[in-house]
């Protein structure tokens, strides 16, 4: 008799997404899909989709799902979770969502330990819009935004989302990873699942970075992609466990 | 007979707000509705219910959002410039069909403005306000009690709709303490299977504004947005008639300038002058109708408002005769003076 090794995830749609070829949007989906399934959580998660190329995410993952203006994730899932508070709520962003139009929501959901699981994917540059420059796009990185490449002197540095949230004194656990890689992929599932894990403990506010391929906006290849993030994403975002209070403790 | 008790305009909307069964509250400080959070931060823990101070009144109405669509009734308030930002958080609610309840008590404009109540925001409360083909159900106190009791309504015509609902106040009715009997609860209840709770033993849903595909999505989700507005037109609005029937001049005004109006009729009656009021208590829908059936035999129609025109222009629009409408306003947190509207309608004879 042979030996089931892989099924596909029941809390992953099986809708097609819209994701472009070599993008890391759709690994992460899948990531979230399984650790739902391992934890057996999917009839009581909650997603906030974000505005960006993750829109439409709730239409993906097979779980009930809330809109949320740009910006605005993980305000929406305090919200949300004030009211449904034995159920997981997930505030899933990209950068642009994330760390600049909605800094303020980012930073003071954080601050409250707010006890949500935010899911945040970096990828250097606004997807959906085309390519602008992102809050983490790279110095010298060149997008629609900064033709010639981002000047620091002029519009500042990459902003690194979980040092900065590494200075409060409330979250819970802090992790960034990376999926341009199977070793890498696999470490961000177990970051995922930990975070989660933690929700469902009601430990408080678990924030998990991705570094993630946009081979569409960066004009690079899927390969050449997966390498960049490698050699020039990589030393300026350490990827690393900014903190976890379950192992602390 | 029931006892009065003395109390604020904008504690009694909260309180009268707990009554109603709300039990989650959003919000940021703002001058002059400052007395709302703080007595939602006191009472609802003692009822066991959230009160949380946002970082902004932009995540304040996004929390409302996510509370809402978690199926609670939820409330949040402001004042005219903290209105301005919730603005994008109403429009995503009333294009995801989320109830809510929003009082914005105003204060004079533009920009910072000053803190002495206004009625500036009509324009910005009953043309929609944010983004998009879609209303908002108004209501406008003109007392403390009233606000009490609009309260409740405010709550029940938000779930039954399933849309925002704003509570117009200005600065002086939230700041005026008045006696008022506290209403009871409405006994309404309203089922709401489209909350999410998470997808046990059903599909999975969500709760979006966003339409993308099919091709004429977009336009069926505003389709459903108009016929609800449809409804509402016929069935919600609410007016008050003080002396209109034998009166040669109507003055059409609400909440703080409404009181001042009423003072104007009862004068200018003991001169034997014969006025009347016409105060609307929904200013969307306005009762146009109403209006126009009204002043249709009168002799003149003055709009009393401490704005510079703004209701006036429903006035204009529900009159069939332009000519004989006037109007009078005070800008920037000024109040109209009973003896300017008694000589304006003097002026008529």
């Amino acid at each position: 008799m042979s030996k089931m090794t892989y099924a596909f995830p029941q809390s992953l749609s099986e809708t097609r997404t819209h994701y472009c070829a070599g993008c890391g949007h759709g690994i992460v989906h899948k990531l979230i899909a399984q650790v739902l399934d391992e934890l057996n959580i999917r009839e009581k998660t909650l997603l906030v989709a974000p505005v960006g190329c993750s829109v439409l995410a709730y239409k993906y993952l097979n779980v009930d799902g809330l809109e949320a203006a740009h910006g605005r994730a993980p305000a929406v899932a305090t919200g949300l979770k004030r009211v449904q508070k034995d159920k997981i709520v997930l505030s899933y962003q990209g950068d642009g969502d994330l760390l600049a139009i909605g800094a303020g929501e980012t930073i003071h959901a954080a601050n409250r330990g707010e006890d949500i699981t935010v899911i945040f994917l970096n990828n250097a540059i606004y997807g959906m819009t085309g390519g602008q420059m992102a809050p983490t796009t790279m110095e010298g990185q060149k997008t629609l935004t900064s033709p010639q490449g981002r000047d620091i002197a002029d519009v500042g540095s990459a902003m690194r989302a979980c040092e900065l949230i590494d200075t409060l004194e409330a979250p819970y656990y802090i992790e960034r990873c990376s999926v341009h890689d199977v070793k890498n992929v696999n470490r961000t599932k177990n970051a995922i699942k930990r975070a989660i894990k933690y929700q469902v403990e009601g430990r408080g506010y678990s924030f998990v970075e991705i570094l993630s391929m946009c081979p569409t906006n960066w004009g690079l290849d899927p390969v050449k992609s997966a390498k960049w993030i490698e050699e020039d994403m990589v030393p300026y975002y350490p990827l690393k466990k900014f903190r976890d209070k379950g192992e602390e403790a | 007979m029931e006892e009065k008790i003395l109390m604020k305009g904008n504690d009694a909307m909260a309180e009268a707000a707990i009554i109603a069964g709300c039990s989650h509250y959003f919000g940021y400080p703002i001058t002059p509705q400052n007395e709302v959070p703080a007595y939602f931060a006191k009472r609802l823990p003692q009822v066991g219910g959230t009160f949380l101070q946002a970082e902004s009144e932009l995540a304040a109405i996004s929390m409302v959002m996510g509370a809402s669509a978690g199926g609670a009734r939820v409330m949040t308030s402001t004042s005219s410039p903290g209105m301005s930002l919730k603005q994008e958080g109403i429009s995503y609610m009333a294009g995801a069909k989320l109830p809510c309840v929003i009082a914005n008590i105003m204060r004079g404009g533009p920009g910072l403005g000053g803190i002495a109540g206004s009625q500036a925001d009509y324009f910005q409360a009953t043309r929609g306000g944010g983004n998009g083909d879609y209303q908002t159900i108004v209501l406008a106190p003109g007392n403390v009690q009233e606000l009490a009791d609009l309260t409740i309504l405010a709550f029940d015509l938000a779930d039954k709709y399933r849309i925002p609902v704003i509570i117009l106040g200005d600065g002086y009715l939230g700041q005026m303490s008045e006696p008022l009997v506290l209403p009871k609860p409405s006994g309404k209840t309203f089922e709401k299977p489209w909350a999410i709770t998470g997808a046990k033993d059903r599909d999975p849903q969500f709760i979006a504004s966003m339409r993308l595909t099919p091709e004429n999505a977009l336009e069926q989700l505003n389709l459903e947005l108009q016929e609800t507005y449809r409804v509402i037109r016929e069935n919600e609005v609410i007016t008050e008639c003080y002396q209109c029937d034998d009166a040669d001049t109507v003055l059409v005004a609400y909440g703080t300038a409404a009181r001042i109006a009423n003072k104007a009729v009862i004068k200018l009656r003991e001169q034997g002058i014969n006025a009347g009021l016409l105060r609307p208590k929904t200013l969307w829908p306005f009762p146009s109708e109403i209006l126009r059936k009204i002043t249709n035999d009168k002799k003149k129609v003055l709009t009393v408002e401490m704005s510079a025109g703004q209701m006036h222009e429903d006035v204009l629009l529900a009159c069939d005769d332009k000519n004989k409408v006037d109007f009078y306003g005070r800008l920037g947190g000024a109040l109209p003076k009973v003896d300017e509207i008694i000589e304006r309608v003097k002026s008529y004879e």
